[in-house]
C-alpha cells in the first residue's frame, strides 16, 4: 500500500513524545516512550510498520482543524448518511491534575452528530519497529494488553473490542447520531500502570487538555501579521521540546525523505545545538522565555562532559546519539535505508557556537543576567571558537565529505565574538577577555571580506576562495555581520535568488550537488523574506513572499523539512521545527519593520548586570 | 540480638530488597514497584506515592524483620540458609496470596472485573505478579531470599 503523503499528517504530542495522524483517521507514527525511540506505529515508513485507524468504514469526505488555540485535533468526515467528528488528543500532566495519569495515552473521542456510521477501527501496534516480541492478552475489563518486556500498551474502549486470532483489532462499530466510542490507548514502562478511565473521565481530560494548550498558547505575545499561522507555528513548536529536560528535537520522524525513492532519509528525533537555540529563539521572540530558559538550563547540563567543545546533536536526555544504523523496513514510498541514529553526532561544526552563544545573548536581553555557571560556560565557548574558527569543518548541512572552509561556520564564529563582547561590555562576563575577542573578530571578518566574496560571482560563496551560492548566507544581516542594505549584501540577495530560486517564494539550499535532486529548504525561502523584511526590500515585499511560501504548508498550517517545487508536495522529516523558525522569525521581524520597532537590539544593548543586582536588591 | 541490630539489620535487608526490585525494575525486568503501590494508598500523587512508599516500605521492612527474628528464636537460630528460606516462603506469600488480593485492598487498584473507573485506575498484579512482566516472580522471589539471607546471617552473628 501507498504511504500518504508527508503533508497529509497532523501532530499530536504530549511534551514527551509524537504521533501523526493523517487525513483519514489513521495515527501511522509514533514512537513511546519518547520522541526517539522505537516506534509503536511505523506504517508511514513500511506498510507492515503497524497503525491505529478510526475513521468511517468506506471512505467519508473530510476536513480537518486544530481547535483553535491547541494542538487538540478535529477531523470530522461528512456524508449524505451522517456526520462523524474524531477527536485526537495526548492529554497533558499539568497543575490542574491531581491524580493519577498514565505514563502516556493517546485518547481518541469518536462522536457521531447525525445520522448513523459504521465506524472502522483497526489497531495494529507493532512495538520495537516491528521487531518486538509482543504478546497480547484480552484482559476484559481491564482492556487489550500488549506486553513486550518490561512495556505494557494497553487499549480501551468502551464498546467491546474483539482481539484479533493474529493479535490487534480490526472491527466494525455502529454508531447513531449523539452516541459517541472512545478508545484510549496508554503505555506504561516503569511501574504498574495507569489505566485511564473512559466515559466523562476522558472528556475531562480532553478539556483539561484543552485548557492546558490554551493556557500556554494566551502566553504568545506575537501581535501582528500572519498572527494565527505564527501561533500555530509556536504550538507545534512546544511540541517538539522535551518537557522534562528543556531539550527541543529536530522533528519527530526519523527517514522520510528529502526525495522519494531515493537515500536521504535521516534521522531528526535528536537535539541540534542549531536548531534548538533558533527554536528557543523564536520562542522567546514570541513571549514564551520559560522554554528558553528551560534550553539553557539543558545546555548547560548536557554540555558537561565535553565542554568548551559543543557536540553537534545529543538526545534529550543530553547524552551522545546511538550510531546510525538501517532498519528492515520499507522505507517511505521505498525509500531505503530507513536509518536510526545519526552519523552527524562525529561531525565538527563550527556554527553552533554562534547560535548558542546569540541564544543566550537574548535570553539575557529578557532576564537581564545570567548566573555564574552559564557565564563561565559562555566564556568557555569564546575561547574555544578563539582557537578552533581557523580550522574546517562539516558545516550547516551537513554534507557527508571531507571538511571544508564554509563562509556561514566562519560568520557564526563573528557571531559567537560579537555576542561575547556584547554580553562582556554590558558586565556579564567577568572572566572574559574582551582585547582577545575583539582581535579574533576582526580576523574572522577580514577572511570573510577577503575569501569568502567572490568578485566574478558578486556574492558571499558557500565556501571561502569557492564558486559556490549558499542560500545560509541571507543570514548576515540577521546576524549583524552587514546592514541587509549593504552593496555587498544585495549583491548577495540577488545572486542567491537567481541561483537557488526554486518559484513559490522557494529557495534551494545551495546546488553543490545536483544529483541529489531534493527539494526547496523550507527555512530557505523565510530567510529571504526575513532579509527583506530587515531592509533588503519593502514590508510589503515581505509579506508578499511570506504570503506565498505559507500556501506551501499542509491544510493545518504544518510544514516539513523540504518542499517539492513542482507539486508543492512536503518532502523530508515533518513537522520541522527548522521551517517553522524560520516562518516565526521572518513574521517577527515584518512586525518590527512594520512597527518601527528597533530590530535585533539584543546584538547591541542589553541590560547591564550591575543595574540588573540593584534592582532585584531592591526587590524589583 | 538487641532492639539496635535489629532496627539496624532489618532497616539494612530492607534497604537491600528495595535496590534489587527498583533496579530490576531500572532494567526492565519487572514494572513491580512496591514504594508506588504503598504510596498510592495514600496518595494520588505520583511523586509523593513513591516518597511515601518508600517510607511506608521501610516500616513495613522493620515490621516484617521482627516476624523473621521471632521464628529464628522459635525454630533455635538464624542462619544465612535457614534467613533465605524464610524469604522464600514470604516471597511464594507474597505472589500467591498478597498481590492478587490486593485490588480488594487498594483504594486506587482497578479490579480485573469492573476494571478502571475515576479513582481505581492503578493496573493490578494478577497472579504472581505476572501483569507487572514476566520476570517479575523471579525478581520477587531473590529479593526476598537475599532480604531473609541478610536477616539470618546477622542474627546468627548478633
Amino acid at each position: 500500500m501507498r504511504e500518504p503523503p508527508i503533508g497529509d499528517h497532523a501532530v499530536l504530542g504530549d511534551g514527551r513524545s509524537a504521533a501523526l495522524v493523517t487525513r483519514r483517521g489513521c495515527i501511522d507514527w509514533l514512537c513511546w516512550p519518547r520522541f526517539d525511540s522505537p516506534a509503536v506505529f511505523a506504517r508511514l515508513l513500511d506498510p507492515e510498520g503497524g497503525h491505529f485507524t478510526v475513521a468511517p468504514a468506506g471512505g467519508w469526505p473530510c476536513s480537518r482543524r486544530y481547535l483553535p488555540r491547541t494542538n487538540v485535533l478535529e477531523t470530522r468526515f461528512e456524508s449524505a448518511a451522517g456526520a462523524l467528528v474524531l477527536v485526537d488528543v495526548m492529554p497533558l500532566a499539568d497543575a490542574e491534575c491531581g491524580g493519577l495519569l498514565a505514563e502516556r495515552e493517546i485518547l481518541r473521542i469518536a462522536r457521531c452528530e447525525r445520522g448513523e456510521v459504521e465506524l472502522e477501527v483497526v489497531f495494529d501496534a507493532r512495538p520495537g519497529f516491528g521487531g518486538g516480541r509482543a504478546r497480547w492478552r484480552d484482559d476484559r475489563a481491564l482492556g487489550l494488553h500488549l506486553a513486550d518486556g518490561h512495556e505494557l500498551f494497553v487499549l480501551r474502549s468502551e464498546q467491546r473490542l474483539p482481539l484479533a486470532p493474529s493479535g490487534g483489532v480490526r472491527t466494525r462499530l455502529r454508531l447513531r447520531g449523539g452516541e459517541t466510542a472512545r478508545f484510549s490507548f496508554s503505555h506504561s514502562t516503569e511501574a504498574p500502570a495507569v489505566l485511564p478511565p473512559l466515559g466523562d473521565a476522558a472528556e475531562e481530560r480532553l478539556a483539561r487538555t484543552s485548557r492546558a494548550w490554551e493556557r500556554w498558547s494566551a502566553r504568545t505575545t506575537y501581535r501582528g501579521p500572519f498572527e494565527e499561522v505564527v501561533r500555530r507555528s509556536a504550538l507545534a513548536l512546544k511540541l517538539l521540546a522535551h518537557a522534562p529536560s528543556g531539550a527541543i528535537v529536530a522533528a519527530a520522524t526519523t527517514s522520510l525523505p528529502e526525495r522519494v525513492g531515493g537515500s536521504l532519509n535521516w534521522d531528526y528525533r535528536y537535539c541540534w545545538l542549531r536548531d534548538a537555540s533558533l527554536t528557543s529563539r523564536a520562542l522567546f521572540g514570541l513571549g514564551h522565555a520559560y522554554e528558553a530558559e528551560a534550553f539553557l538550563g539543558w545546555l548547560l547540563h548536557s554540555t558537561r562532559l565535553t565542554r568548551p567543545a559543543l557536540r553537534v546533536l545529543y538526545d534529550v536526555y543530553g547524552r551522545r546519539p546511538p550510531a546510525e544504523r538501517a532498519l528492515p523496513l520499507a522505507g517511505y514510498r521505498d525509500s531505503r535505508p530507513v536509518r536510526v541514529g545519526n552519523a552527524a553526532r562525529d561531525q565538527f561544526q563550527l556554527d553552533v557556537y554562534g547560535e548558542v552563544l546569540d541564544s543566550a545573548a537574548q535570553l539575557v536581553r529578557s532576564l537581564g543576567r545570567l548566573d555564574r555557571d552559564t557565564a563561565r560556560m559562555l566564556v568557555g565557548f569564546g575561547e574555544y571558537v578563539c582557537r578552533h574558527w581557523r580550522e574546517p569543518d562539516d558545516g550547516l548541512w551537513e554534507p557527508r565529505r571531507t571538511r571544508e572552509h564554509h563562509t556561514h561556520s566562519k560568520l557564526l564564529c563573528w557571531t559567537a565574538l560579537d555576542r561575547l563582547l556584547t554580553l562582556a561590555s554590558h558586565g556579564h562576563l567577568p572572566g572574559a577577555r574582551p582585547d582577545m575577542l575583539a582581535r579574533e573578530r576582526g580576523a574572522v571578518r577580514e577572511v570573510i571580506e577577503r575569501e569568502g566574496w567572490n568578485e566574478t560571482l558578486r556574492c558571499y560563496t558557500g565556501t571561502l576562495g569557492g564558486h559556490d551560492v549558499d542560500a545560509a548566507l541571507l543570514q548576515l544581516p540577521w546576524y549583524g555581520y552587514l546592514p541587509a542594505g549593504a552593496p555587498r549584501m544585495r549583491a548577495t540577495y540577488r545572486r542567491i535568488e537567481e541561483t537557488l530560486g526554486a518559484g513559490r517564494g522557494l529557495l534551494y539550499r545551495n546546488r553543490r550537488d545536483p544529483a541529489r535532486r531534493e527539494g526547496a529548504f523550507g527555512i530557505c525561502g523565510f530567510w529571504a523574506a526575513e532579509y527583506l523584511a530587515l531592509g533588503g526590500g519593502t514590508a510589503a515585499e515581505a509579506e508578499a513572499r511570506i504570503a506565498a511560501l505559507l500556501a506551501t504548508a499542509n491544510d493545518v498550517g504544518l510544514f516539513a523539512e523540504e518542499v517539492d517545487p513542482e507539486t508543492g508536495e512536503a518532502l523530508g522529516n515533518f513537522p520541522q521545527a527548522f521551517t517553522h523558525i524560520g516562518l516565526v522569525n521572518a513574521c517577527l521581524t515584518l512586525q518590527n519593520r512594520l512597527t518601527g520597532a528597533e530590530q535585533l537590539t539584543h546584538q547591541r544593548r542589553l541590560p547591564r548586570a550591575e543595574e540588573r543586582a540593584r534592582a532585584e536588591e531592591m526587590g524589583t | 540480638m538487641s532492639l539496635g541490630e535489629w532496627a539496624l539489620w532489618g532497616f539494612v535487608a530492607t534497604v537491600v530488597l528495595t535496590t534489587i526490585l527498583a533496579a530490576s525494575q531500572g532494567l526492565g525486568l519487572t514494572r513491580m514497584s512496591i514504594p508506588l503501590l504503598l504510596g498510592t494508598v495514600f496518595t494520588g500523587q505520583r511523586d509523593r506515592a513513591k516518597l511515601i512508599g518508600v517510607a511506608a516500605h521501610l516500616v513495613n521492612g522493620w515490621v516484617f524483620a521482627l516476624l523473621y527474628l521471632a521464628l529464628f528464636r522459635a525454630w533455635g537460630g538464624g542462619g544465612l540458609l535457614r534467613g533465605a528460606a524464610i524469604g522464600a516462603a514470604h516471597a511464594l506469600f507474597v505472589l500467591t496470596v498478597a498481590l492478587p488480593v490486593y485490588p480488594g485492598l487498594h483504594p486506587r487498584m482497578a479490579s480485573e472485573h469492573h476494571g478502571p473507573d475515576v479513582r481505581h485506575q492503578l493496573e493490578p498484579p494478577g497472579f504472581l505478579g505476572l501483569h507487572y512482566g514476566y520476570q517479575t516472580p523471579l525478581v520477587v522471589f531473590a529479593a526476598h531470599v537475599v532480604y531473609g539471607a541478610i536477616l539470618g546471617a546477622f542474627y546468627r552473628l548478633g
